[in-house]
């Protein structure tokens, strides 16, 4: 029961953000933005309302959802880290960095800590590749990462 | 016989005039500008490798096998994207080509399973063919790696795994062997149009997803089957072929469903049918199919089917199982001896719209030549024969103006009355791909059907008449066309009587018309329907398209001549993109009725009165022919109950079920001597029948249907007739049995005789039939190719009839004790009294009639979603559960009519079409409320249909062989 007035309200919601953003050209992408800061993640229930109110098909709106990384199926930590994996990071040493952080926070890549205090995911080029390894925090760049660096992050998120 | 092959040309045809020349492999090729360079080869006979491609959808240049190399372009282009220009030199071949194919080959099958001897799709897969087209002689990727393919990898389960989905009773997916072409997803969307399909996910991630990552039996998909023969793999399968194997041989044929008449190839090993697949060369349906027509023909080996003649002596009797010659001298002598004792018009015969035209000319012939009266009479009666009566005042021939290719070059289209994705679901699909190209809507109709709003199409204008006032709304919108001027002059001077279409713009302009005027009882806003007006008149090519909404009423001709006038006031008739086409609703309800099915006509709608046609019939069949009309169905029951009326041969109509008033129609069968009955199954007339004779399938015989575009397509026997009869050997022995001296050994030569005595049939001949696949009729002298679009220089009749449309609203109306109005439809998945579809696994979709109702109603009478209910009119009573929609208006619920259990039809009244008797199917009066169990009529109607499907143990007979 609690699930289905749950459900309920995401549709309202997400309707009201689909009639604000409609007139847009191309407005699912901004619409799917926009649930996504309502609720801090892509609600399944709010695809159908998405689709119905776009006339779209309930497939091609989940397409789009699951294109992206950036769409969240669940909530995030507090905090979200996101270590470059991609070459230039690889080669300045990002694996190992990024194992540490792992360790220290005991989660695997895409994982979010029991408190909902922190997630971290990898992601593949931050265009920082001049100041590898790098990584995003909460939206800010942070490069050349270090030990150092990495243990007081770990410190600073579960704080 | 072998299985055919039809060429894929990779992308699809471009319809350009203007031709480039090319070089491709040093033969020089000369295409339509804009053609693909891939299919340029092909026509060629150059296969260029490819995977993603296939000409039914447009290119997507995914696959990367399909490259080419281009003098004096750089790189290596795919030939599937990249349109052929004038000059070009094309090389498929090359070193450098070879090692690239080899190359992504190598990465496909690196995440295939290598199953290729147990899989389903060997024989027919792509994949297979490529890996052998390009070489593949090792893998250097291995197949230890990550991949899609094992349930367990290094002894953990395997998170990239998914199981098959065999959600849907007909085909299954199997994600494992899934190369991710997207040609299902973009079959769905540009073939279908319903987008069920997606891809989900990126990258090593990508998989194909029904919805929202749901089963295929919960996403959105309509079981069309278009993914699943696009599929190159075995990734989308038929469970047929899983289960049999795969065909070996193949025999285009014609779906026995709707009126669309679909082409299909009945892919067959030895006589048992593998699958059906759409033709592509199928001029109706252009490759595509729907759930019926693909997938529901199992109800031809169904074990419910009748197999041998039966026979008894009451009602109350059970079967006895006899001989065919015991069943034809049964019926003669009985016919015989009812007419010695009660006169010459004591009996009658139905034709079939199920049945070939070969079969319908038969029938209509042993009445009129055998009985020596006219009762005959056909289902259209109940359908079509108003769109008939109608289009002949108006234009002088009783049938649609155009062929389905015509809605590639419509603007506006009208759809009044007809729910095509339901009832006509490939012309939906044909429709919605020209909406989505941009052609404008409007919808006419109580409900709001599909088609007014879903993925990709809506309708500018949705009119929600009230049931019953058509006529109104029609005449209001030509009100509009008249007063603001939006007439084509040019057009009606030309081809119509002006006298009379002054007389008609009088009358419509007359304000009682006004949409204003109206829409105090049509429910239709005035600005909404003064909108419709002006876009249909002026948006170009505009075309009406109308079903059973606009027929089944007490004002069905009126309609019809309502449309007729709109189309020619605004000039919309008379060439490709525009016109009047009635979506007919049975396979060959236009033959039945262009075959002389009505008791008023002769084969070619030629009244029975005219001397000279009956010189013509009566000089070739060497007898007498009565020149007075016979009696309609609904004047044989009367009749019956009256006593004058005691023996009658159903071909392949189950009139218990479809007819109007079903207590009606059971106490005229009850009341008569020798009812015969010529079916598949036990139908529910045949309760009432006194003899059972077994019929045939579509598969089992050969014959021709006519489709709603009055094309002739053939019908082809794929296996024995499991009754040992064909239908039309079954009339004409019953005719032989009857003393008459006829003989065909097969049905070409009823279709020369047909050839012989009709004149828009005078060139159709199955040597004709061969040689081009299909022909519209006319199709004589003058048009020796038949006709796709009628009336082009000039109406049949002459000038264009203008008729006035005076709007009488029906007796039929909703009052204190009935106040709501019940109009009936039908669904996809099954198909009309379902008595093929019930026997398939269609069931999955729908398992019973359900009663729709708006939430205001349904809240008022306590109603919650899948309450049983009680729904009653002043015919009868009976009780499905409720279904609570907005699609339906406040004050309107819905039915539909496929299951004998509810009996929609116990509701319908005895109104009917002023001019032709067409019953009143969409406005009946009735009341609903909560209820706890069956009627008592439906509790005594099972208990009658028990007995009397009683069949005597066979001890008395010799063993079957």
């Amino acid at each position: 029961m609690e699930s289905r007035s749950m459900d309920a309200e995401i549709a309202l919601k997400t309707e009201a953000i689909v009639g604000r953003l409609k007139p847009l050209e191309g407005p699912l992408l901004p619409i799917l933005h926009d649930v996504q800061k309502e609720f801090g993640y892509v609600p399944k229930a709010a695809l159908p309302v998405i689709a119905n109110g776009l006339n779209l098909s309930r497939a091609e709106v989940h397409g789009v959802v699951s294109f992206y990384h950036d769409y969240r199926e669940e909530p995030a930590g507090r905090h979200v880290i996101k270590m470059c994996r991609a070459e230039a990071c690889q080669s300045m040493g990002g694996d190992e960095l990024g194992e540490r952080l792992l360790d220290l926070l005991g989660l695997d890549w895409h994982g979010t800590s029991d408190d909902g205090a922190v997630t971290i995911e990898p992601v593949y080029c931050l265009g920082l590749c001049a100041c590898a390894p790098a990584a995003m925090v909460d939206g800010q760049v942070i490069g050349r990462l270090d030990d150092r660096m990495v243990t007081e992050l770990a410190r600073a998120v579960k704080a | 016989m072998a299985l055919i092959q039809e060429i894929d040309h990779g992308t699809p045809a471009s319809t350009a005039e203007k031709t480039v020349r090319l070089v491709i492999d040093g033969n020089t090729v000369e295409v339509p500008e804009g053609t693909s360079v891939m299919r340029a080869s092909m026509e060629a006979g150059i296969k260029v490798p490819k995977l993603c491609a296939t000409d039914m959808v447009d290119a997507f240049g995914s696959c990367r096998l399909c490259l080419v190399e281009i003098e004096g372009r750089n790189g290596t282009p795919a030939s599937c994207t990249t349109p052929v220009s004038e000059g070009m030199v094309v090389h498929t071949q090359t070193g450098r080509l070879k090692d690239i194919r080899r190359g992504v080959m190598e990465l496909y099958i690196s995440d295939h399973p290598l199953d290729c001897l147990t899989c389903a799709a060997n024989g027919d897969c792509e994949l297979q063919d490529m890996a052998g087209a390009v070489g593949l002689r090792d893998v250097r990727y291995g197949y230890d790696g990550e991949n899609h393919v094992k349930a367990r990898q290094n002894g953990e389960a395997n998170p990239r795994y998914m199981p098959k989905d065999e959600s849907n009773p007909y085909f299954t997916y199997d994600p494992s062997k899934c190369i991710v072409c997207s040609r299902c997803v973009r079959a769905c969307e540009e073939v279908q149009g319903t987008f069920a399909l997606t891809i989900e996910g990126r990258g090593f991630e990508s998989r194909v997803s029904p919805g929202m990552h749901e089963s295929f039996m919960n996403s959105e998909c309509v079981s069309c089957g278009a993914c699943v023969q696009a599929c190159p793999t075995a990734t989308l399968q038929e469970k047929s072929v899983i289960e049999i194997g795969q065909p070996e041989h193949s025999v285009v044929t014609t779906c026995a469903y709707c009126g669309v008449g679909c082409s299909f190839k009945a892919e067959m090993r030895g006589e048992e049918v593998v699958r059906m697949v759409p033709w592509k060369d199928g001029k109706a349906n252009r490759g595509h199919s729907c759930v019926k027509g693909r997938f529901a023909w199992g109800y031809a080996t169904h074990q419910d089917r009748i197999l041998n003649p039966m026979v008894r002596e009451k009602i109350t009797d059970p079967w006895r199982e006899v001989t065919w010659d015991e069943a034809f001298a049964h019926v003669a002598k009985e016919m015989r001896r009812i007419q010695f004792q009660y006169g010459k018009g004591a009996i009658g015969g139905i034709t079939s719209s199920r049945c070939t035209n070969e079969e319908t000319f038969l029938v209509q012939k042993l009445v009129r030549a055998g009985f020596g009266n006219n009762n005959v009479d056909t289902c259209a009666r109940v359908c079509h024969s108003p769109t008939g009566y109608g289009l002949g005042k108006a234009f002088g021939t009783s049938a649609g103006t155009q062929d389905f290719d015509s809605v590639e070059h419509t603007d506006v289209v009208i759809l009044i009355g007809a729910n095509p994705t339901d009832g006509h679901p490939v012309f939906a699909s044909r429709l919605k791909k020209r909406l989505r190209a941009g052609a404008k809507l409007i919808v006419i109709d109580p409900r709001r059907i599909d088609l007014v709003r879903s993925p990709h199409v809506e309708a500018s204008h949705h009119l929600p008449l009230k049931p019953g006032t058509n006529v109104a709304v029609l005449t209001a919108l030509a009100h509009v066309i008249v007063t603001e001027g939006l007439c084509d002059e040019a057009f009606v001077r030309e081809r119509c009587d002006w006298s009379e279409f002054e007389d008609w713009a009088a009358f419509v302009a007359d304000p009682v018309h006004s949409p204003e005027a109206t829409q105090a009882f049509t429910g239709v806003p005035a600005d909404e329907l003064r909108g419709a007006a002006r876009l249909y008149a002026r948006g170009g090519n505009g075309a009406i398209y109308y079903g059973l909404g606009v027929t089944e009423h007490s004002q069905g001709s009126t309609t019809v001549m309502a449309i007729a006038n709109l189309a020619m006031a605004t000039g919309n008739i008379g060439r490709p993109g525009v016109g009047v086409n009635p979506l007919r609703g049975q396979n060959n309800v236009q033959g039945a009725c262009d075959m002389g099915s009505f008791p008023h006509e002769l084969p070619g709608y030629r009244h029975i009165s005219g001397a000279e046609v009956r010189d013509v019939f009566e000089k070739l069949w060497g007898v007498e022919l009565n020149h007075e009309p016979g009696l309609r169905i609904p004047n044989m029951l009367d009749a019956a109950v009256d006593g004058t009326f005691r023996g009658i041969y159903i071909q392949g109509e189950d009139i218990l079920q479809s007819d109007p008033d079903t207590k009606h129609v059971k106490a005229g069968l009850e009341a008569m001597e020798c009812v015969v009955v010529h079916d598949l199954f036990l139908n529910e007339t045949a309760n009432y029948a006194h003899v059972f004779l077994p019929g045939s399938t579509f598969l089992e015989k050969d014959g021709t249907f006519t489709n709603a575009e009055r094309r002739i397509n053939r019908v082809r026997k794929v296996m024995s007739p499991k009754n040992g009869l064909a239908d039309w050997e079954v009339t004409l022995k019953l005719a032989q049995a009857m003393g008459l001296d006829w003989n065909y050994s097969h049905p070409s030569e009823i279709m020369d005789e047909i050839a012989a005595t009709t004149p828009s049939f005078a060139k159709v001949s199955y040597q004709l039939l061969e040689e081009k696949g299909s022909v519209q009729w006319p199709c004589n002298e003058a048009k020796p190719d038949g006709t796709p679009v009628m009336h082009l220089d000039g109406f049949v009749r002459g000038k264009g009839k203008f008729i006035r449309t005076e709007y009488v609203a029906t007796d039929e109306r909703s009052g204190p004790r009935f106040p709501l109005l019940l109009t009936t439809g039908r669904i996809l998945s099954q198909y009309n009294v379902g008595a093929q579809t019930r026997r398939t696994d269609n069931v999955a979709w729908h398992a019973e009639d359900r009663l729709e109702i708006h939430p205001h109603d349904a809240e008022q009478r306590g109603i919650r979603e899948g309450d049983l209910v009680k729904l009653a009119s002043r015919s009868g009573e009976t009780t499905l559960r409720s279904t609570i929609t907005e699609r339906v208006a406040p004050g309107v619920v819905y039915t539909t009519f496929h299951h004998p259990g509810t009996q929609a039809n116990v509701i319908t009244t005895d109104y009917s079409d002023w001019a032709t008797n067409c019953p009143e199917y969409k406005v009946t009066a009735v009341q609903v409320s909560p209820s706890n169990g069956p009627t008592v009529w439906q509790e005594e109607y099972d208990a009658q249909a028990t007995q009397a499907r009683r069949i005597l143990p066979l001890d008395a007979l010799e063993p079957a062989e």
